[in-house]
């Protein structure tokens, strides 16, 4: 394996506020204290990162503040982060279209970027005519576009308008000739920011089907920035999260997603509790898909179990478990309770399992409020109550090249048994 | 270890070495210069039922207004030549000059939306430019030849002398001029935007100081060394001696402004090299 990418001490800094007058006495001084004095620049040194929400000192912020990292060939990394962590900048970076700070980015093999389809189009040109310009400024050199206009015209789907100015094209028209000439690109790194979020459903799936040729198939180095988790998903073996200018996150696509949705609140699908209440000790409450660890990300489409551990030293009648779940808002939309007290109640050391089944909850973050009760001829007792015994995330499955990416609604999306 | 064995095609860091000069880049994206020029030769005219012979009507209304009023009105010397011939030869001339200085010193501005999503190697914009504008000068050029055609068969004094041999490097000459003084603008134009305004009513009056109404002989022996020193001069001198036989030829002053514009061509791709790394941060 060789690298294709290496990044080392990557930064960018970029200045806010607007450029007038008052920016040139700094640029003088700038000037001064680099070239003249040779000292450090004065401006870099107190620049902050980029955080939009709170107000800071200085006026210039690291939009991307030493990142490092490095791309395997074949790789099909996908990049996220909020709106803001330096997704953007740093695909500016590695496309070219501007120059880093500090820090430097080693390429091995043709870069070709997609910040935007379409780049170039001329709207009094005819779509052949377009697809011509559009694949020369992306790189490629005319015979090679000559040898694969059949093939993007035929990809694109507009072969009846390929005469007409793209003027005359509607939107959806104009976006699948765009996406046509760049995805026959032959460059050995491809670099895709969110330009798939145009276009109908079914141009979607076909976008993303032949991004996975591109990285499955032709073994082909891609970067791709998304918004759209399940995509993200499906095209990426691993995953960079990016926050607030900073490299977060590193690794397996999974993690890195998991690592996203996580956000700020830490997530918690293990909880050691300890708590002793009238002889009964409940020691962990964990929750995982059944065949992995707790350590591992809650894949939706496997089977899901929920493990109570518990030390029972007393006897108790009957242990009654009452389980409910809320969204990240903490609005309940489902409860559950046990049904076999008696053989919950077993002296010693116990576990009680719960199992539900394979692609029962929607993706989403939600947390879980337990209440253990002790049913006694005296009525219910409360032995252990806490609203937020875990706070876990079930991941979108990975889903197949080429079918829809888009989150489904709600928090239960269980297959329903089905006759005719 | 690996590391150290392995090549790399690409190096992005945030020096740039100041004499890198890019050519081998340009080189390689030589179809989207062509591409680039078509485009805007079939955009220029769609949708117009004159199509390029739009290109014409503007010398030749400037033609017709300086004959009149430079040269009735005000009865400047045209070297005994016929008047529209004269006049015409010097807008033809100037005019590819100014336009390819005129939109090359905006190319930054201009392209800003196509330099901030894709990389290609940004001296193809200006480049384009000038090689545009070339067809376009080709078409006024042609207008002129119809114009001498009528004044050879109506007996109007001229003669075309052994100077047209040098016609290509005329127009090398004013390319290459245009573009390094365009790039330069435009180069120092992305932050602070005051040589914009500057520019657009510079060149206009630069005309003025260059032979393009009066020919070289008729301007005053003071300010004559002045006029000399505008590198503009000896082309446009040369280019109406080769053509029409009339002004002056002088080896030297086309050495000298062949000199300046290889240093101005030579500092304008520096300079423009320089700024297009950043220049999207800034625009």
């Amino acid at each position: 394996m060789t690298t294709a990418i290496k990044v080392e001490n990557l930064s960018k800094a970029y200045q806010l506020g607007t450029i007038g007058t008052g920016t040139i006495s700094r640029d003088i001084h700038r000037w001064w204290t680099t070239k003249i004095l040779g000292n450090e620049d004065p401006f870099l040194k107190i620049g902050e990162t980029n955080d939009r929400s709170t107000k800071g000192t200085s006026d210039i912020v690291w939009s991307l503040k030493d990142i490092n990292f490095e791309i395997e060939q074949g790789d099909a990394v996908g990049i996220i982060g909020k709106n803001g962590a330096g997704k953007s900048t740093l695909l500016k970076l590695l496309s070219r279209v501007t120059a880093p700070t500090t820090g430097s980015v080693k390429v091995k093999g043709r870069v070709a970027s997609l910040l935007e389809v379409g780049t170039g189009f001329h709207p009094e040109l005819t779509g052949r005519e377009n697809i011509y310009l559009n694949g020369a400024i992306l790189g490629m050199r005319k015979k090679e576009i000559t040898r694969k206009l059949d093939e993007i015209i035929d990809f694109s789907g507009v072969e009846r308008y390929i005469d007409t100015p793209v003027k005359r094209y509607s939107s959806g028209m104009y976006v699948r000739l765009a996406f046509a000439v760049a995805a026959h690109l032959e460059s050995e790194i491809l670099i895709v920011d969110e330009v798939l979020a145009v276009g109908d459903a079914e141009f979607q799936k076909k976008c993303l089907g032949k991004m996975g040729e591109v990285s499955q198939g032709e073994g082909r180095t891609v970067l791709f920035v998304s918004h759209n988790m399940a995509s993200v998903k499906s095209l990426c073996k691993k995953g960079m999260v990016l926050q607030h200018g900073h490299l977060n996150y590193s690794g397996e696509i999974d993690n890195a997603v998991g690592k996203y949705l996580g956000g700020n609140n830490q997530s918690l699908n293990y909880s050691v509790i300890n708590e002793t209440n009238q002889g009964f000790v409940l020691k962990t409450v964990g929750i995982k898909n059944t065949y992995s660890t707790f350590k591992d990300n809650i894949l939706r489409d496997k089977e899901i179990m929920v493990e109570f551990s518990y030390d029972n030293q007393t006897t108790l009648e009957s242990l009654y478990f009452n389980i409910k779940l809320k969204d990240d808002e903490g609005k309940y939309f489902l409860v559950t309770a046990s049904d076999n007290e008696r053989e919950l109640v077993t002296i010693g050391e116990n576990k009680a399992i719960m199992i539900i089944p394979a692609g029962f909850f929607n993706e989403g973050t939600y947390s879980m409020e337990l209440m253990i009760l002790n049913q006694s001829k005296n009525g219910y007792d409360q032995i252990f109550y806490d609203p937020d015994t875990l706070y876990f995330q079930i991941l979108p499955e990975q889903r197949a090249l080429g079918t829809w990416m888009g989150k489904e609604v709600g928090y239960i999306r269980h297959t329903f048994e089905w006759t005719t | 270890m690996q590391e150290n064995q392995q090549e790399w095609d690409l190096i992005i860091d945030g020096k740039s070495s100041l004499f890198d000069l890019k050519l081998k880049d340009v080189w390689r994206y030589r179809d989207l210069l062509a591409m680039f020029v078509k485009r805007d030769f079939i955009s220029g005219y769609k949708q117009t039922i004159l199509g390029p012979l739009w290109f014409l009507i503007q010398p030749l209304f400037t033609t017709i207004t300086f004959t009149f009023v430079f040269g009735n009105l005000a009865g400047l010397s045209s070297d005994g030549l016929p008047k529209p011939l004269f006049y015409m030869a010097g807008i033809t001339a100037w005019g590819y000059f100014s336009d390819c200085l005129n939109k090359t010193s905006t190319v930054f501005a201009a392209n800003a939306g196509i330099f901030g999503k894709v990389y290609f190697p940004r001296l193809i914009m200006p480049l384009t430019i000038v090689v545009s504008n070339l067809m376009r000068f080709g078409i006024q050029l042609l207008m002129f030849f119809i114009l001498m055609g009528y004044f050879y068969v109506t007996g109007g004094a001229f003669n075309i002398t052994w100077a047209v041999v040098l016609f290509p490097l005329l127009i090398v000459l004013m390319a290459f001029l245009g573009l390094g003084i365009g790039m330069i603008i435009t180069a120092m134009t992305t932050k602070y935007k005051d040589l914009q305004f500057l520019i657009q009513f510079g060149v206009s009056l630069l005309m003025y100081a260059t032979p393009v109404i009066y020919p070289l002989s008729a301007a005053p022996e003071k300010y004559k060394k002045w006029i000399e020193l505008n590198p503009m001069t000896s082309i446009i001198e040369t280019f109406r001696y080769a053509f029409l036989g009339s002004g002056e030829f002088s080896a030297w002053s086309l050495g000298y402004t062949t000199t300046v514009t290889l240093v101005i061509v030579l500092i304008g791709i520096l300079f423009f090299n320089k700024t297009e790394r950043t220049f999207i941060d800034t625009i």
